[in-house]
Order: structure tokens, then sequence, then C-alpha cells
């Protein structure tokens, strides 16, 4: 029996009583590819991870690796690393023992343990702190940990179950770029979960938007990005206007696709732009992370919003000109 | 892929048969020791010439008097209950979850009226109540009051020490929050603090429960005749009456009320018990400040006034001889009384009790860990859920059946080989560590819960079997709370009387049996030899216990 | 730092096998050797009540004289004792029974759990205590229950000692008295049927309510009552009438003087009986035993072990006990027969007037 090489899922289904958590799900993961499970909570990527860890009891469906069906494979001996959003480490041991635990399963001597230890931790931004107690670590160090932890017995896949969904934010920007830097480097195989889009692109060779137990679409994240499958998985993206492609023509703009598409548009779609086709009056305007968000209505469209740079100062009823980001995203069909 | 659509369970961590054959053993310990026995005893009372006999029951149900029991031992045991942990749990935060200079030794003190026998409390009680008494002017000499305030004595350690060993672990940040977003420090104990130490409280209020429902000495010496409860009622009947009838129909009934009981207390404590966010407990105590204040003040009233006076009645006792102040009565210890009232000193009989008490502490802790292990599992499908809690329930029921009945139940059944063991002296542990077990369950179990299952998940991924995540994950956590368990084992064993003197060996007595045999004679002698007895039996418990606290902060660092 | 981490772990495991040393050397579990078939030929296992004493020295040398050792199991009072070998008969525990008293020897003569055996140790005299002419049950000892009183606070009071039981229901006596109850103490149930002789059928229930409104108080044990109520003993409680033996008396002598005396007409008289079990595993021993309990050096042990009198009147009784614990010369009586036919009845008729 031949199958993809790496995770194979085929139609895999996980159920609470009358729930339907994973419905008839099939995702592959090649050797090397990182694939982000993006959905919104409760969607079922939690549960469909939890499965492919074997930590899930399945309905239907199977779970392979290398063609090979794990279904009596136990957890402990699928060889799978697991990272949760608060790190679950064992409080009973230091940071070096945390990362050490994998090592210890596998037999490694030890020698080599400490070797590897040393090495995780460093790999981490952590090294030479092997001896600290895991309780008196801030949090973004405990999933430093727990990342070391997960990585340290170089599973032939890691599983993410939102990893950084417990830290503020700078922390994990910090962290998503990181953690993307080691994945790349040690080359590892990684499913992982996250309801933050930007986490996801950020992270993940191919997306796989889920919601209600299905998986709704699955590509590359500039694909995702530009050609959402539907409205609901471009909504999920932060799309919030749809366009049909006449309308914008209509009303002045340059666009390059079929006459019957959609545009999905967000704030930054639509830029303040001296020369720009399509004109608009401020309703309102604020500014936010270095620019300024204005409240528009459209000639022809209606009510959108359009970003500018820096701190303009725009009074309201003021008459602006706008332009359309060059590469817009597309829904196929009308609206 | 020619896995098709079909229903197919993945592997888990912990399979269903490892935790059955774990499970099966002390199943197995309970049946042969406690269920073969009862039923035994029963069965004696309901058979009539190898026919079942049941107008025994619609005979001792009418009569009034059955009803009247009942309802007293419900009353007694719901007061004492209600009270024992309204009182018990400014206890346990002041004890466990605060700091103080000799905070161990009263932890260990408060323990030591559970293992007193109930005759030397009752004299030291009465003592006190009795006209003439330090607190006779209060007038409750053989009133329900001082059957209840005897039932609080024997029982508040129960509280603080279950409820401690949650609470000194239980994360101060929830509460921390609570208080920050505006919440009264009574507030946020209550809607925050409270909840999560539910299952602790539920846990403690079942066993106080079930020891002041099946109350026997206390309540015979500080009731008197006229506060008749189920237990004492079998008692009659079977030893004093053997009528074996009616001490069948009251076991069903005392069985029914405890069974009753158990599942209450099962279903809160099901309701409730979930992960906790649990920390070492040395990040989680506080030095004493002002706001402890009221805690403080109400622990300090019950351990003088509750605790302490009786036993310094006890002391005093212990120091007067026949001419006057003296330590006498300690160096007749060494003696066996005067009149030889004895046949092994007191020394002997407390290194006999010690011994004994070993055994039953090791049979109690390894029992009660498995039936933990099993109880532990948070299995997904209601009808598990179900087994397990009935499971756990089971090992509760010895606590709540009278000391008689399986007493008299193990002459009737352990009576062929292989299983010959009345004359044993094995058979005295054993009986001990029945009655230890449910305490063992019930300090280590809450704790076990209260791990996040996500933690044996982590274990499990990183390549741990079933095994090792039981020894990474679950194992530390226990160790934490072992020493707890193991002095909570101990001194059951050591104070346990009922069914030890229907078992022990005169010539191999244990502390207790002698007490009791010495208060049991004439003579001023006697007397002040018994109570300083009691006073060793006092102070070999505290060195215990103080020692089971010193070896859970032991293995608290270890990397078992 | 990794030497830390081994370290601890050795030192965990040391600490561990250290513990499970010195917990194996404390565990029972390694003495208890089977017996083997030549053990029991040469073991007598005696069932006792848990008051049983017996000296050292005395126990000693029947066992060399013999070459039996004995071996005891006390499971209780005389009642508990009586009901356990009711409900082991099949499998009885031991050879030989010492302690059944005469309020429970009928109920062990219908259970059948006796064998007969004449001892050629019983005189003449230990005959008057004879229950029936089957030779199951030996007399052994007998004591007498009566209420005690703490002649130095009636002194003090400047009040006459009471001397009957028709005193003790006197206004003059009121709340004076504690007593034990019948249904869970063995004195508390040989003074009721001491009643119940007095005052007969008809009268008995009658002078226990005015007991009851003169304000007895009624404990559940004789400890109980003893240490705690009377105003005679160590507790130096209230009460200076209490229910205990004839015996009790020298324990108080102060200086040489008694404080306290026995109301000698107010006494029940408890014999001791003992026995061969049948279907014992060695009855030859159990035979030899009860010689034993009735020879004249295990006779002149009892006064002092157990507070009672021996049968014997050849038994020397110590100095003490002639001068302060003389006997009732005409104490109340009844047969064994009445008394195990109508116990429970009693007991439930006194619990329904006195406690209510």
């Amino acid at each position: 029996m031949t199958g993809p090489q790496g995770l194979g899922v085929r139609d895999l289904s996980v159920t609470f009583g009358q729930t339907q958590a994973v419905d008839h799900v099939s995702l592959d993961v090649a050797p090397g590819e990182v694939v982000a499970l993006l959905g919104p909570s409760g969607c079922g990527k939690s549960s469909l991870l939890r499965a492919v860890a074997g930590l899930e009891p399945t309905r239907a469906g199977a779970v392979s690796w290398d063609g090979d069906d794990l279904a009596d494979v136990p957890v402990h001996r699928r060889g799978f690393g697991l990272m949760f959003q608060d790190g679950q480490l064992f409080a009973h041991r230091d940071a070096a023992g945390n990362v050490e635990f994998g090592l210890r399963m596998a037999g490694l001597a030890k020698p080599e343990r400490r070797r590897r230890v040393g090495e995780l931790l460093e790999l981490v931004g952590l090294d030479g702190q092997g001896r600290r107690s895991v309780a008196t670590m801030s949090g973004g160090e405990q999933q430093r940990v727990a990342l070391a932890r997960a990585l340290a017995p170089r599973p032939r896949l890691l599983l993410l179950d939102e990893p950084l969904s417990s830290l503020d934010r700078a922390l994990r920007e910090r962290l998503t770029g990181d953690l993307h830097r080691i994945l790349r480097r040690t080359g590892t195989t990684a499913l992982y979960v996250t309801h933050d889009h930007d986490e996801a692109f950020a992270m993940a060779h191919r997306v796989a938007v889920m919601a209600a137990g299905r998986l709704l679409q699955v590509a590359e994240p500039r694909q995702i990005w530009q050609r959402p499958a539907d409205e609901s998985v471009a909504r999920f993206l932060g799309y919030r206007w749809f366009v049909g492609v006449r309308a914008l023509r209509a009303a002045g703009a340059d666009v390059d696709a079929a006459d019957d598409a959609t545009v999905a548009l967000r704030a930054d779609s639509l830029r303040l732009s001296a020369g720009g086709p399509l004109k608009a009056v401020v309703l309102d305007a604020s500014f936010s992370r270095g620019g300024t968000t204005l409240r528009v209505d459209v000639e022809g469209l209606g009510e959108l919003e359009a970003r500018a740079f820096g701190a303009t100062e725009l009074a309201p009823d003021a008459v602006v000109a706008l332009s359309l980001e060059p590469e817009v995203a597309l829904l196929p069909g009308a609206v | 892929m020619t896995v098709a659509l079909r229903t197919r369970a993945a592997s888990r961590v912990g399979p269903t048969a490892a935790v059955v054959l774990v499970g099966l053993v002390p199943l197995a310990f309970l049946a042969v020791f406690f269920g073969w026995p009862v039923a035994a005893i029963v069965a004696r009372g309901v058979v009539a010439d190898g026919t079942l006999d049941l107008s025994g029951f619609t005979e001792v149900l009418a009569r009034e008097r059955t009803w009247e029991v009942v309802g007293r031992t419900l009353a007694q045991a719901s007061a004492g209950t209600a009270l024992a942990v309204l009182l018990g749990m400014p206890g346990a935060y002041v004890l466990y979850r605060c700091r103080f200079p000799g905070r161990g030794a009263v932890r260990a003190f408060v323990t030591v009226p559970f293992v007193l026998p109930t005759v030397v409390v009752g004299v030291a009680f009465r003592g006190l109540l009795v006209e003439g008494g330090w607190w006779g002017f209060l007038g409750l000499d053989g009133t329900f009051t001082a059957v209840v305030a005897a039932l609080v004595f024997f029982n508040y350690c129960v509280v603080v020490r279950t409820v401690g060993a949650l609470w000194s672990r239980l994360d101060p940040r929830a509460e921390q929050a609570a208080r920050a977003l505006g919440a009264s420090p009574l507030r946020a104990f209550w809607s925050v603090t409270l909840p999560s130490l539910a299952p602790a409280i539920a846990s403690a209020a079942s066993i106080v429960f079930l020891f002041c429902a099946t109350a026997f000495g206390t309540v015979l010496v500080l009731g008197g005749p006229g506060y008749g409860t189920v237990e004492t009622e079998i008692y009659q009947q079977t030893v004093t009456f053997l009528d074996l009838r009616t001490a069948a129909v009251l076991s069903v009934l005392q069985l029914l009320v405890v069974t009753g009981c158990l599942l209450a207390a099962a279903v809160s404590r099901r309701r409730r018990e979930s992960a906790l966010r649990l920390q070492s407990e040395s990040t989680v105590d506080h030095r004493l400040r002002r706001g402890d204040l009221p805690a403080v003040a109400v622990t300090v009233a019950v351990v003088l006034g509750l605790l302490v006076a009786p036993l310094v009645s006890l002391v005093a006792g212990s120091l007067r001889t026949a001419d006057g102040w003296g330590w006498g009565n300690y160096t007749a210890l060494s003696t066996t009384g005067s009149h030889d009232a004895l046949e092994a000193t007191v020394w002997e009989a407390a290194l006999n009790s010690v011994r004994i008490a070993v055994d039953a502490t090791l049979i109690a802790v390894t029992i009660g860990v498995l039936i933990c292990i099993v109880c532990s599992r948070r299995p997904r499908r209601p009808a598990a859920r179900r087994t397990l809690s009935a499971f756990d329930a089971l090992f509760m029921l010895p606590l709540g059946v009278s000391a008689v009945t399986v007493g008299f139940g193990f002459l009737l059944t352990l009576n062929r080989p292989p299983l010959d063991l009345r004359s044993s002296v094995v058979l005295i542990p054993i009986a001990q560590a029945v009655v230890a077990i449910p305490l063992v369950i019930r300090t280590l179990l809450p704790v076990l819960r209260a791990i996040d299952e996500r933690q044996r998940e982590v274990a499990g991924v990183l390549g741990a079997g079933p095994a090792r995540v039981f020894a990474a994950v679950d194992l530390p956590v226990l160790g934490r709370s072992l020493g707890l368990a193991v002095g909570f084992a101990f001194a059951v064993s050591l104070g346990e009387f009922g069914a030890t003197s229907f078992l022990s060996q005169p010539d191999r007595p244990t502390l207790p049996v002698v007490i009791v045999r010495l208060i049991g004679r004439p003579g001023v002698d006697n007397l002040g030899m018994a109570l300083a007895a009691s006073v060793v039996l006092a102070a070999t418990t505290v060195v215990v216990i103080g020692l089971a606290e010193r070896f859970r902060i032991q293995t608290a660092g270890a990397d078992l | 730092m990794h030497r830390h981490i081994d370290n601890r772990r050795t030192r965990v495991t040391a600490i561990a096998g250290v513990t499970a040393l010195a917990m194996s050397a404390c565990s029972t579990l390694g003495d208890d050797s089977q017996s083997s078939p030549e053990e029991v030929s040469s073991t007598v296992v005696l069932l006792t009540h848990d008051s049983f004493a017996v000296s050292d020295d005395v126990l000693a040398d029947f066992e060399e004289r013999t070459g039996l050792t004995v071996k005891r199991r006390a499971p209780g009072d005389s009642g508990a004792l009586v009901n356990q070998m009711v409900l082991t008969k099949d499998a009885p525990l031991g050879d030989a029974v010492y302690g059944i008293d005469n309020t429970f020897a009928s109920r062990a003569l219908d259970a059948d759990i006796l064998a007969p055996y004449e001892s050629p140790e019983i005189g003449q005299d230990a005959d008057r205590f004879a229950v029936d002419d089957t030779d199951r049950l030996s007399a052994i000892d007998y004591s007498d229950v009566c209420i005690n009183a703490d002649t130095e606070w009636f002194a003090e009071q400047d009040l006459a000692v009471p001397r009957t039981l028709t005193d003790l229901a006197d206004p003059a006596y009121e709340d004076l008295l504690v007593v034990t109850n019948p249904a869970t103490s063995s004195p508390g149930l040989a003074f009721l049927v001491a009643t119940v002789d007095a005052f007969g059928d008809g009268g008995w229930s009658d002078y226990w309510g005015q007991l009851r409104d003169n304000g007895v108080k009624v404990v559940d044990g004789w400890s109980d009552a003893y240490f705690v109520d009377f105003s005679g003993s160590e507790g130096e409680g209230p009460r200076p009438l209490v229910l205990s033996y004839a015996s009790s008396p020298p324990s108080e002598v102060r200086q040489g003087e008694a404080s306290t005396q026995a109301l000698l007409d107010t006494c029940f008289r408890q014999v001791e009986y003992a026995g061969v079990v049948a279907g014992g595993q060695n009855p030859e021993g159990a035979e030899q035993l009860i010689d034993f309990l009735l020879s004249q050096e295990f006779q002149e042990d009892v006064p002092g072990q157990m507070y009672v009198y021996p049968v014997s009147p050849q038994a020397q009784l110590p100095p003490q006990w002639e001068r302060f614990a003389p006997l009732a010369e005409d104490p109340y009586e009844m047969s064994t027969q009445e008394i195990d036919a109508n116990r429970e009845a009693w007991i439930q008729e006194w619990t329904e007037v006195v406690v209510g």
C-alpha cells in the first residue's frame, strides 16, 4: 500500500455525541511542509489536530504517515510532537528537565541528551537557563521551553495547538518570527492550529481554512489571500465589503478581472491618493496604527473604508480621491 | 487506504484494559475483606432455614423506635458535619495558606483528637462538662450539643487536612483577579475560591458525615442512653441480644443512608471537580497579615477551646498520681500496671501499634493509590463515567458500616483455608486499612483529578507509554500529597479500636486496647496510667504526622 | 549542573531504600508464622472476655508443668464472647472458654457450643454455682455488683449513707446516684436483674420510675460512671453513689483508710464460668486448662488480678479484702434461664421507663 509521503488524512470524522466536530476532512502534509489550520474557535481544528495525534477517537476515516495507517499506533509511538497554547510544562521539573523528557523516553544516552538539551535551549534563545524552575518563567519563556521540549526528540510531525495565542501582542509577533525561523531551519513538518490569519500566513507553506468541521480551502497563503474560495473564507480573513467588478469599473476603477467576478475589499484596499480614480466624501476619520482610517461614501459604490498614510487632517464632508490597490482579492462569481 | 467508514477508537493514553486491570486489585481486596463478611452477617439475619425471610424488614421498619433512631442519627451527623466544615474552613486557610512559625506543629496537633480512643476522649470531655468541671456551668452534660461538640472535636482535622491539601496548592491569581475587579475579600472567596475548593469540601464533608453517622463510643459516652443511633443500635442488637434479624435490617438501613449520602456527595463533586491550576505550595502561601485576623480568631478559638481544653485535662490527669502531681504514671508505662493489669507493658503495646500501623498504612496507601489511578481517569462515555463514580463510592462504604458488623462478618467468613485469617495478626492491619482507604482516596483524588489532562497528553506524545505517563505526570503530584495520605492512614490505624478490639490477641494488644483496658478497672493508678498512655498515643501521632509532612516536602523536588 | 540532578535522585533512592528497610523491620507480617500440626497439639486457645488477667508466673507454671502453650482471644465483654462463640460454632476459634457469666450462661448452653467436662478440681462448694447438671460450665469466680458510696462525702454532708434499694429512691438522696445502661454494660444488666428480683414482675418498673424521678443518672459504661460522675474516685465527680462492685473499695483505700464502701443490701451476684468448647482442636488441652482455672494457684491469683472472689473456699484472699471488700450476705440472685428468657424484654421496658 502506498500513499502520500508525510501525513495523510483521509475522510476523517470526529464526533462528540451529536456534534460533528470534524466532518470528512482530507488533508496531506508533505515532509518539511508547515500547514496552518486556520479557523474561528469551535470550528473543529483542534479536534482534527488531536485526532492526528491519536488523542481523540475517530468516528471514521484514516490517518497515515508515509502511507502507513496509524489507527493501531498508540499516541506514544507515533513519533509526533505536541505543543499547547499554555505550554503544559511539567511543573516539578526545571527547564532542562522538561526539554529532556522526550529524549529520555526515546532512550537516548545521557551525554547525547545533555548535548541536545543545550542545543534546543540555544535554538529557542534560552541558553544557559536550563536549571531555572519553569514556575518562575514568563509566559513567553514557558512557550519557548514548550517548543524546545516538543522539538527535542526530532518529531517527524510537530503539532502546534494555538501555541502563541496566550501571549501578548508584541511577544506574539516576535515569537511568530522566531518560530517561523526555527521551523524552517530545522526543516520540521508541522500542523499549526491558529485562529489568527497573520500568524497562519507568516508561519505556513499552505493554509487550510476550516469552518464547522469542514475544510473550506487549502492553498498557499498568497493564493488564499488573493483568491478566497468564497465569501465566508474572505470574511474570516478580514474582507468586509464585496463589490462586483462591473460596479467598480463603472465607478472609475481599473480592475483586471472577469466581468462577473466579485472584488473583496477591506480598509487597506482603498488608498487616499491625489490622482485616484474614485471620488468619495469623507464621513469620519480616526487615527490608527501608523495611518488614518477613513469612513467614506464612494460615488457609485456607497459607504466603505479607506486608509491614508500618516495623520492626515481631514474634515468631514471633504471630497477626496481614492485608488484601488493593484492586486485586489477576487471571488469567483457575481455578488 | 483500505480503511473505510467504520468506527474505530484511536489508541489513547491509558488503554481501558490496563485501567480495568488496575481497578481489579482493590476491588478484589474490598470484596474479600468487606463485601463478603458484611454480606455473610446480613445473610444470617435474613435467611432462616435456607429460605429468604424478609419479614424482619416489615417488623423492624414498623417500629416507631427505628425511625426515631434513624432520624437522630441523621440529625447528629448533619449537625456535626455542618459545624466541622464551618469551623474547619478557616482552619484550613490559616494552617495551609498562611505562613507562621510553628505551623507544622499546629498542623500535627489538630490531628491528635482524631486518633484518640473514644473512651479516653469521652472521659476527658465529660470531665470538662460534668458539674464542677471547667465547662460545667454550660450544663451540656449528656446533651445533643455535647455529642455534636465531640463529633466536631474528632473530625475537625479531617476538614482542615482535606481542604488544606487542595487549598495550599490553589493558584491565588484567580482570586487576585477577582479582587482587582472590585470584589471584596469575602466576595472573592465566595465566588472564586470556594467553587475551586468545592471538590475537597465535598470530600471532607462526606467523610465527616460518615464518621458522625457511625460514631459509636462518642455517642455512648457523651450522649448517654437517650441518644442511641443506628450504629449503637446495631451494636446492641448484635452483641447484647444476638438478634441478627434486627441487626441485619438496621445494617441494610445504614447502608442505604450511607449510599444516599455518598451519591449526593459524588454528584456535587462531579459537577465541580475540574482541572484547577495548581501551584507548588511555597509559591502560594503568605505570611499572616491583618486581613487574616477573622480566620485566625476562629481557628485559635476552636483549637484552644475545643481541642486543647480536653487534651489539657487529659495531660493534667496523667500527671496526677495517688501521692499528688508527678511522673509516676509515666514511669509505670514500662510496667504492666498495678496488680499486673496488663499483659504487655504500655511501651510494648505502643511498639506493636506502630508496627501494625505500618502494615495498615502500606496496604491502605497501595490500594488507595490504585483506586485513585482508576478514578482520576476522565472517560468520555457517560456510562464509563458513572461506572467510575460508583467505583469511587464503593470504597467509601466501609466508613459507613458498623465495625461490629464487619468484625462479626470476619469471624463468619475468613475461617477456611486459604483464607483462615481469623487468628492471624495480618487481619488487624487489613481491617484498619479498610477504614483508612477512604481517607487516602479523599486526600489524593482531588489533587490527582486537578491535573490537566493535556499534561498527560503531552507526555504521551513525547513518547511516554501509559506507565511512564503516570510516573512523569501523576506520580510527582501524588508524591506531594502522599505524605498527607500516609499520615492520615497511620493516624487511623493507630487510633482504630472497634475492629481491632475484636481481632487483637490479648498478649499483643495495641495502644488503644491497652488504654481501654486500663480505664476499665478501678483505682487511681490505673486511670492515671490510662491517661498517660493516651498522652503517649497522642505524642506518637504528632510525631508521625510531623514526619509525614516532612516526607512530602522532601519529595517535592525529587525527580521521580 | 547535571550532576545536581543525579545527586538528588541518588538521595531519593537512598531515602526510599532506608524507608523500605525501616518499614519491613517495623512490620508485623513477618511474625505471622503458620502453626504446624505438632504445634496445634501443644497449643491451647483460651477464649475469654476482655477483663481476663492472670499473673505471668502463675500462667508460666501451668505452661511449664503441662508443656502447653496458652494463646488467648478476647473479643469483648461476656455477652460479646458468648455471641461470638454462637456465631462461629461451626469453626470454633478456641479450645476452652472462660468468662461466661450467669446473665449469659443460658444462651451458651442452649446454643450447644460447649462440651461436658467434670474437672477433678471441682470442690463441693463450687457445686453451689452449677447452672444445670450437664457439667458444661464450671464456676470459677464470683463477685457482687453493688452500689458504692463515697463515705467521705456523706460524712462531710452529715447525711446517713443509704443502705437498701428503697433508700435510693428516697428524696433525701436526690440527684446522687449514677448507674450504667443495662443494654450496654454488664454491671448495668446485673443491677437491673437485682431490682427485678427485689421488686418482682409488677414492681420493678415502678421502682425505676421512682429512681428516675429522684434524678438517677444513666451513663453507658462503667468507667464513665466511676471515673467521671462518681465523687469517690479519681475524677471527683458530682455524685457520691455509683454502680460498681463489692470489690471496688480496696482500690480507693488511702493512707490505710477506706473512703468508699459497697452497699451490701443492693448487690447482685455475678458468677463467671469456664468450659470446654465443642469441636475445639485440642480438647485434652482444654480440660487441663479448666483444671488449672480451678487450681489453688489460679484461684488465689484471681482477686488481685480481676477483682473477683474465687469459688474455692480454700483460696486465700488478699489481706485488704477481708477488711474493705466484704461480700453481701444475702445478694439478689436469679437463675440464668430466667435471665436469658427475659433479658430483652426487661431492657426494652427499662429503656421506656428510664430513658423515655
